[in-house]
């Protein structure tokens, strides 16, 4: 039985729990304001919040309902655009009204909801913020510039809330309805009925955030047999012990963006982030899942093979370590036992003298999935380089470690030469095809650039 | 006044088709798209799909009870394929299911042994082979073959646009519920309710009265459900009418996109000559379409392609050949600009490249061959035009001078950004190019109780055109908007509909309801000075009150409504409106086709990086000739949201077929549209209002289609940035800009299309060359 605050209702349902969130609200509960529109996270037009207590406190985010299963809302409090609906147009509907920012209306709803989650988010408030919290609504009417001046009078709304608690100031401002008051004490409540009634011990499949999985194999996740991996808490958190940083394999993209440890280790972290998917999925994905996905061109997965990450693995009762570089065969071929699960991602935070970079070209910079993406950690003594890895994306059949032109790298002085003579190694491993996300040649032709722009960067950082 | 429907949108009350509560019984259908793009159909298995649990039964083209077509303008579409099919995709069964997953799980179960054939994508290859839709056409103005010999400077080209994907965010689908009587209702998402009517009338085999089509709103069109939202009804209507239960097929967004077809890619070969004072003394083009497997709309859509080929220009000698192509891709349709626009972009082209060659602005080719009032159009009709008072306030407005200078200024002191600046005016005439189409029908009720119900062909997609109705009545009647309500599109209740297309949606219904409530109040106005024993023209209606020569009477609305209805006045009207004016020989390829033509001009500026060949438009600066806008907010946003989906088109949305015809960027993660953070950092809009008199809906000229045009701006901006970054390197004229043609140009050598040291072909796409 999976039991959850919807709006203001008590939910308990025997429905399957691999079963996705929007079709139990549309078609279930008969909420039909949040709308079906691409069914893979990408359109923003299915967005709910999802209230949960961590530490005390209760925090809200937006997720994408049509690649989260019922399982992973188990416990929690769930938002629909009926549960912001008063007796009038709230303050941020009417702030869109005033806007003209709605035009046939589809993917409205969604824009309520997600700016919702920025009056919820407890971020500052500026309009910056209330745009980031709708980076994953995509509306083929407005052009969004009426969005835009929304968000702005959206942000203007909380100026006020100082260290109030979100729901608290909403409620009391009536920005939302006065109900959100009291769920903080309502899911205190629930908690105490459930235990861990999902916990199956014979799951044929394994979910994380399921923003992959579910778009991988829709059909089949509904009546599976599921083990719901994204609220064990030991695969939670992102820490540091000694010089190594350890991040549980279920902490999400969001996690890791406003982990201290990284924010402190990398200072481009948000700007890397920025161009990882869209709020609402790094609320969700999961970094063991931007792993095990094994796409050749997984942006957390290229990051994290610069860094030398090692992975745990378990399967219950063994544990066993090896590092990210070795993991993958083949394409989406991976050295995992079928009835292991990734648990825990270690690796060295970076020193003084040793700088990281992300780059990623796509098609549309926000949002999309990369063209060819590469990052890199290199450690400079003067303009020698130490130890260098760069790893791209998009080149090959696996995420790739450019072994030979590292190799080549080690020891050389950074300068116009070396970095011509690397592109020219990098080209001798990479094995690019033509796809959707471009041509061979581009994605060629692109790698070197993004190499080029990896020092370029990487020199400036190294001057101040 | 803001969008009526705002309220609901707002607070997820809106009812779209899949939001219609469910009847008791209802079934839910999924079809089987062909995975082949050109063969012959061998043999057929749907008994492993038949026998899955759910499964009612699945229909083949042997269950269809009339004819299976459904071609509007050309008789080559059959519903469901029979022993050929021809672009993957076709629909070849419907598996109707108690559930949407047991429909889902079925389709997956069908197999299909299909004889190959060889795959047309390419217009050019299908042009050679013979393979067209309908003869060629020509548009003719003047003599070209004679007037090189005074051009002192002569250009040639090629130029190609892709295809665009609608979109829309709410995915096609229809509902249909069987009757007594052997007639259907079905609930569509369709921009064309009496399309859906004939098709599904023809496929049934129903006389169109049997057939009923109803519509509350769309989530979306942009013209994908103006012919395209046909199949999906004629499916549901056919499994309804065999199996007596209500059959329902929301489609899933990959279905949607594989499907249906999209915006026709084009492409063109361009003669341009200029005299020495840069005038254009002759152009000639010849236009490939990329058709697709069917007519579909594109007979319609080339034809536009004709009308907007000289774009805002006067050219004295055109000629203007296009070909409507055959290929294996889902056959093309309307989209936003409906041809227009490939038109404009391929004159735009001709006239870079000359202005490239020459060393000037474009601009300045541009601004000194704009139409004047009293110029000839290539199909004859004679110009009213606002194209220089556009282009001239704008370039002062936005101060065109200062924005080049800075532009110069960033390019000097940047190595590795380069910005780049692009004037593109527009000229677009407001019309179905099809005369007959021109006209409208508005049914206009006054209830007792003095609200008012008002019913007409147009459809409510996000454009505002019931907003627009609704006005009409509330300042016909002078009574407050809530006294009124628009009614659902239905074909009971209004026959013989033109698609909401064509941007003529609000002229058309409008006229009509103006037609309709004029009516109603001229027979209360009679009724009140007989009454009043006063002249029927000394009674005015205001505010809610009766007026007798200029004083306010105690007669309010409501009670002149009553007295009406006690007197046996009629308080119903259903008024016809047909656009006087208009008329086009196809015989000559001459006429008057257009109403009137809405004119405008936009500044475009773009950012390039020049390391990873990424990009951002800063802003898009516009003066629009709006007539009198009768809804600023409305119309504002219709501009907007134009402008973005034009720069889509040009940049980063790329229809990807392999040589197969399959279509690889098949959902949102491989096909992009803007989103919040790509969208220009400014739009400017600016009014040109004008005194001139037009046939436009209280002189509000039509604003739906023209501002996408805007949109082409950004692909010249972007190749004057790479210039600035690449002097010498030659690339073609080949939209969209994606950030892969964009690095690709920045490292273009001399020899067009080859990029240092990666010397194999870049194109990869099979429409898209």
């Amino acid at each position: 039985m999976i039991k959850f605050i919807l709006n203001n209702k008590n939910i308990a349902t025997s429905l399957p729990a691999g079963m996705v969130l929007l079709d139990f609200v549309r078609y279930h509960q008969h909420l039909t304001g949040t709308k079906v529109g691409c069914n893979e996270g990408d359109c923003g037009a299915c967005t709910m919040l999802v209230g949960e207590l961590k530490n005390n406190k209760l925090q809200y985010h937006a997720l994408t309902s049509c690649l989260t299963p019922l399982g992973n809302v188990h416990g929690k409090h769930v938002v629909t655009v009926e549960g912001l609906n008063m007796e009038a147009l709230n303050p941020i509907q009417q702030a869109m009204y005033d806007e003209s920012a709605t035009q046939c209306g589809f993917c409205t709803p969604g824009f309520v909801v997600s700016l919702a989650g920025f009056c919820l988010s407890g971020k500052p408030a500026t309009t910056q913020n209330a745009i980031a919290h709708i980076d994953g609504n995509i509306c083929r009417c407005t052009g969004y510039k009426s969005i835009e001046r929304a968000a702005a009078k959206v942000a203007a709304l909380m100026q006020n809330r100082q260290s109030t608690e979100p729901t608290t100031f909403v409620s009391a401002n009536h920005i939302l309805p006065a109900w959100f008051a009291d769920i903080k004490q309502r899911l205190y409540s629930l908690h105490t009925e459930l235990n861990g009634q999902l916990h199956s011990t014979t799951a044929t499949e394994w979910v994380g955030g399921g923003t992959d999985v579910y778009v991988q194999k829709h059909d089949v996740m509904k009546e599976a047999n599921i083990r719901f991996l994204f609220d064990e808490e030991r695969l939670k958190g992102i820490k540091q012990e000694g010089n190594r940083c350890i991040m549980g394999a279920s902490a999400t993209v969001t996690e890791l963006s406003e982990s201290p440890v990284m924010q402190q280790y990398f200072p481009r972290l948000a700007d890397h982030i920025k161009l990882v998917s869209s709020t609402p999925i790094r609320n969700i994905a999961t970094i063991g899942g931007n792993l095990i996905n094994a796409s050749p061109i997984g942006d957390l997965t290229i990051f994290l093979l610069t860094l030398d990450a090692m992975l745990v693995f378990s399967n219950g009762e063994q544990r066993r370590e090896i590092p990210l570089s070795e993991l993958y065969k083949g394409y989406k071929t991976l050295d995992k036992q079928p009835d292991e699960h990734l648990e825990l991602i270690s690796f060295e935070l970076p020193g003084n003298n040793t700088f990281f970079h992300f780059e990623k070209v796509s098609k549309r910079t926000n949002l999309d999935i990369a063209s060819v993406n590469s990052a890199i950690c290199i450690t400079l003594q003067g303009d020698t380089i130490q130890a260098v890895r760069i790893s791209a994306g998009g080149v090959a059949p696996v995420p790739k470690l450019l072994q030979e032109t590292n190799a080549f790298l080690k020891g050389k002085a950074v300068n116009e030469s070396t970095i011509k003579a690397a592109i020219a190694i990098a080209q001798t491993e990479i094995t690019p095809i033509s796809d959707a996300r471009g041509t061979a040649d581009y994605k060629r032709l692109l790698l070197g650039q993004l190499i080029k722009a990896h020092f370029m960067t990487i020199a400036e950082s190294a001057l101040r | 006044m803001k969008n009526i429907d705002a309220y609901t949108h707002l607070r997820g009350e809106s009812i779209y088709l899949d939001d219609i509560p469910l009847i008791h019984g209802t079934l839910f259908g999924a079809s089987f798209g062909s995975p082949v793009a050109h063969g012959i159909i061998r043999h057929l298995d749907i008994s492993e799909a038949a026998a899955l649990p759910g499964v009612v039964r699945i229909f083949t083209y042997k269950d269809i009870t009339g004819e299976n077509q459904i071609g509007g303008i050309v008789p080559d579409e059959p519903l469901i394929a029979d022993h050929e099919v021809h672009f993957c995709g076709m629909p070849v069964a419907f598996v109707v299911a108690d559930s949407v997953d047991a429909a889902r799980a079925a389709v997956k179960k069908i197999k299909v042994t299909i004889d190959p054939l060889p795959v047309i994508t390419d217009s050019r290859e299908a042009q050679q082979l013979g393979e067209l839709i309908i003869p060629p056409r020509t548009f003719q103005l003047g003599d070209t073959a004679n007037s090189w010999q005074h051009c002192t400077h002569i250009f040639e080209g090629r130029a190609d646009t892709n295809g665009q994907e609608h979109l829309y965010i709410e995915t096609q689908g229809a509902y249909a519920v069987p009757q007594e009587h052997n007639a259907i209702k079905i609930y569509s998402s369709t921009q064309g309710p009496t399309a859906v009517q004939r098709a599904v009338s023809r496929v049934l085999g129903l006389p169109m009265h049997l057939v009923e089509v109803e519509v509350n709103r769309l989530g979306g069109g942009f013209g994908g459900k103006e012919d395209q939202a046909n199949t999906w009804a004629a499916l549901c209507a056919l499994a309804a009418h065999h199996l007596k239960r209500p059959v329902k097929y929301s489609l899933h967004r990959m279905e949607d996109m594989a499907m249906t077809g999209k915006r026709h890619p084009y492409s063109a070969d361009f003669k341009i000559g200029l005299n020495a004072e840069l005038k254009i003394i002759a152009y000639e083009a010849t236009f490939y379409q990329n058709a697709g497997a069917a007519a579909d709309l594109s007979p319609a859509v080339m034809e536009r392609t004709l009308f907007h080929c000289t774009n805002t220009y006067f050219i004295p000698n055109v000629k203007a050949t296009a070909y409507s192509c055959r290929t294996h891709l889902p056959p093309n349709t309307a989209f936003r600009g409906f041809g227009g626009p490939q038109g404009m972009f391929m004159i735009e082209s001709a006239i870079a490249k000359a202005a490239e060659a020459l060393g000037v602005e474009a601009a300045v080719i541009q601004e000194k061959n704009l139409l004047q009032t009293g110029d000839e159009f290539p199909y004859g009709q004679i110009a009213q035009s606002e194209a220089p008072d556009c282009w001239h306030k704008a370039t002062a407005l936005y101060d065109v001078a200062a924005m080049r200078k800075e532009v110069n200024a960033f390019n000097a002191a940047n190595k590795w950004h380069k910005k780049g600046l692009a004037c593109m005016p527009i000229c677009f005439g407001i019309s179905f190019t099809k005369t007959l189409m021109n006209q409208a029908r508005s049914l206009v009720h006054v209830y007792t109780d003095g609200s008012v119900g008002i019913t007409t062909g147009a459809v409510e997609m996000g454009q505002g055109v019931n907003t627009k109705i609704l006005q009409v009545a509330a300042q016909v009647f002078s009574i407050q908007p809530e006294k009124i309500r628009i009614h659902t599109t239905n074909t009971f209740k209004i026959a013989n509909t033109s698609p909401s297309a064509a941007s003529a949606t609000a002229d058309l219904n409008g006229k009509a309801t103006l037609m309709a409530c004029t009516a109603i109040v001229e027979r209360l106005k009679k009724m009140v000075a007989e009454e009043m024993k006063v002249d029927a023209q000394s009674v005015t209606l205001q505010d809610e009150y009766v007026w007798v020569n200029k004083q306010k009477t105690d007669i309010d609305w409501k009670s002149l409504v009553m007295t009406g209805h006690i007197k046996r006045i009629g308080l119903s009207e259903h008024a016809h409106y047909a656009t006087p004016e208009i008329h086009f020989d196809a015989a000559k390829e001459k006429g008057h086709p257009f109403a009137y033509h809405v004119y405008g001009t936009a500044l475009v500026s773009v950012t390039v990086d020049c390391i990873r060949g990424t990009y951002t438009v800063d802003s898009v600066k516009v003066v629009h000739d709006f007539g009198a806008s009768m809804n600023t907010a409305v119309d504002l946003g219709q501009i907007e949201g134009g402008i973005v989906q034009g720069i889509g088109w040009m940049t980063m949305e790329e229809v990807v077929y392999d040589a197969n015809g399959r279509l690889r960027s098949n959902a949102l993660s491989t096909y992009k549209v803007p989103d919040i953070y790509s969208v220009p950092k400014e739009i400017a809009i600016d009014f040109l209002q004008t005194p001139h008199d037009n046939l436009a809906i209280f002189r509000s000229k039509a604003v739906g289609e023209p501002p996408l045009m805007y949109g082409i701006g950004a692909y010249f901006a972007l190749r004057n940035a790479v210039r600035a970054f690449n002097k010498t390197g030659q690339f073609a004229f080949d939209a969209p800009m994606t950030p892969e043609k964009v690095l690709m140009a920045l490292y273009a050598t001399q020899k067009e299309g080859i990029i240092e040291s990666h010397e194999e072909t870049t194109n990869h796409l099979a429409v898209d060359k």
